[in-house]
């Protein structure tokens, strides 16, 4: 394919959508940064990778995307930290026992290996945690977690070698139509695009607005801690509880500290400074789940942006002619990113795909349709 | 002959060696180098590290020390124990 594709955004889909689209034999393709590869979203996520989604497209998504985590360092030949330590979701009254059986039959009839566990088992598992209040839990085995500064790295690496023009520290300032074709203006010069494609993350609806297209993305901040070491194998799934304050923690693969959050949101803002107010939510609820991090200092705590649309499920298609969005994961793009890429890829490239896009149409808001709410953490 | 590998950052065992490797790639913002290596996210915060990635900047780039950013400092400035920021104990 000899089109100039120019992509905005060097994060995980921009820099995973390139891969996928030079390995389907794009020729002409460039992503702009306006930073350093990374910067936004996907250097400051959770690291959680999960198929325990409540209906059956995400969930769909989530499995053929675990198919490719599990192949993605052979394929990148670079290290990615993937494992699969599973998730637990943590259930603490009837209802949510109930709803969490209904999700877990609607995933074991798509062939996902989860299963109601109890609070003793749960304890076997994550020997720490405190069990108190716990009723139940909702465990898969196979989701899991990966590293994403090596995995973006490791997307980076892959890409340039296939030809790939990344230019970072080029932020996309203006999209102009002259002559037929988009012109894409950075500080660094002008890219001429055939094809462009909106990958800015929290930041979408700026570009959106470039393109003179409306926009259904919003930056919403979402912060996350890391503690400071620890012995490994202590918390090895991510561990999940909707009553206690949506926290979900789990210990991190390269040093065992935990990482985690809570869902305290705000928003729609640009603002990234992390808040006291949150390492207090954080500690409270964190605490209570496991007691001994009582005595576990947070040595980093950060904000970036879950890019969030009405229904929390991505948009991910062709907004305008030669005008395509993959955004508004409302934070779980990272998981995500495998199927989401190939699929948007194998669009462009070879117009058409066997994933069901339809289901994240970025046109369904202005037609009035929303999707069921995807399950989301923080 | 094997050298003993000179670690820059103690807190996560990062040695020069990886540093020189991401820099010869051409990688040399610290907020990247920090990102891809963990130097400065340790218990001490970099107040070792940073200081030492720095100079290695400076010496292999040819840069003037000034024009190397430090990287951005986040609350919390120092590590915090849970149980502190949970109300259920105080700092010493
Ligand atoms: C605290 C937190 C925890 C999370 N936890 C998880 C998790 O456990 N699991 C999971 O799957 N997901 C998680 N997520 C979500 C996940 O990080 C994102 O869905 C994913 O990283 C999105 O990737 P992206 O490439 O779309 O966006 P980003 O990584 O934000 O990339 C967009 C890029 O566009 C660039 N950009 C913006 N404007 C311009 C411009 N004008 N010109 C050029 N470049 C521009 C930005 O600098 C940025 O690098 C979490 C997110 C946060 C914030
Ligand atoms: S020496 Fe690097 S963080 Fe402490």
């Amino acid at each position: 394919m000899k089109e100039r594709v120019v992509i905005v955004g060097g994060g995980i889909m921009g820099l995973a959508t390139a891969y996928h689209l030079a390995r389907l034999g794009a020729e002409n393709v460039t992503v702009l940064e306006r930073r350093f590869a990374g910067y936004g979203a996907t250097f400051r996520t959770g690291t959680g990778i999960r198929e325990s989604f409540g209906d059956e497209t995400n969930i769909w998504m989530m499995r053929e995307s675990i198919k490719m985590w599990k192949a993605l360092e052979e394929e990148l030949g670079h290290p990615t930290e993937y494992r699969q330590t599973g998730y637990m979701f943590l259930l603490h009254t009837e209802e949510e026992m109930e709803s969490f059986r209904r999700n877990v039959s609607l995933q074991n009839s798509l062939s996902v290996p989860s299963r109601i566990i109890s609070p003793e088992e749960a304890k076997e598992i994550v020997p720490p945690l405190n069990i108190e209040d716990v009723l139940g839990a909702a465990y898969n085995p196979e989701d899991g977690k990966a590293n994403p500064f090596l995995v973006l790295q490791g997307y980076k690496k892959a890409s340039l070698k296939m030809g790939v023009k990344i230019h970072e520290y080029s932020p996309v300032e203006g999209i102009v139509e002259r002559g037929g074709k988009r012109v894409v203006k950075t500080p660094r010069g002008e890219f001429e695009a055939d094809i462009l494609i909106n990958a800015a993350g929290g930041w979408s609806k700026l570009i959106d607005r470039m393109v003179a297209v409306p926009s259904h993305v919003e930056p919403y901040k979402h912060q996350a801690i890391k503690t400071e070491a620890l012995e490994r194998g202590q918390i090895n799934p991510m561990v999940v509880s909707f009553k206690h304050g949506g926290a979900y923690l789990t210990q991190d693969i390269a040093d065992g500290g935990v990482i985690g959050g809570v869902a305290l949101a705000e928003g729609p803002t640009f603002d990234m400074n992390p808040t006291l107010e949150y390492a207090i939510e954080v500690s409270r609820h964190f605490t209570w789940l496991i007691p001994a991090l009582k005595y576990v200092h947070i040595v980093r705590q950060w904000a970036g942006f879950y890019a969030t649309t009405p229904d929390k499920n991505p948009v991910i298609g062709e907004v305008a002619p030669g005008y395509y969005i993959i955004s508004g994961f409302s934070g779980h793009g990272f998981m995500m990113s495998p199927m989401a890429t190939k699929s948007l890829a194998e669009l462009i490239v070879e117009g058409g795909t066997s994933a069901p896009l339809d289901f994240y149409d970025p046109h369904r808001f202005e037609r009035g349709e929303f999707r069921e709410a995807a399950i989301q953490m923080g | 002959m094997s050298e003993e590998p000179v670690i820059i950052c103690r807190c996560n065992d990062v040695t020069e060696e990886e540093i020189v490797a991401l820099i010869e790639e051409g990688i040399t913002d610290i907020e990247v180098i920090k990102r891809l290596t963990r130097i400065g996210m340790g218990p001490c915060q970099g107040r070792t590290c940073i200081p030492l990635v720095q100079s290695i900047i400076a010496r292999r780039t040819g840069k003037p020390m000034e024009e190397i950013s430090s990287p951005t400092s986040r609350h919390p400035v120092k590590p915090v124990r849970m149980g502190v920021f949970a109300g259920e104990e105080v700092e010493e």
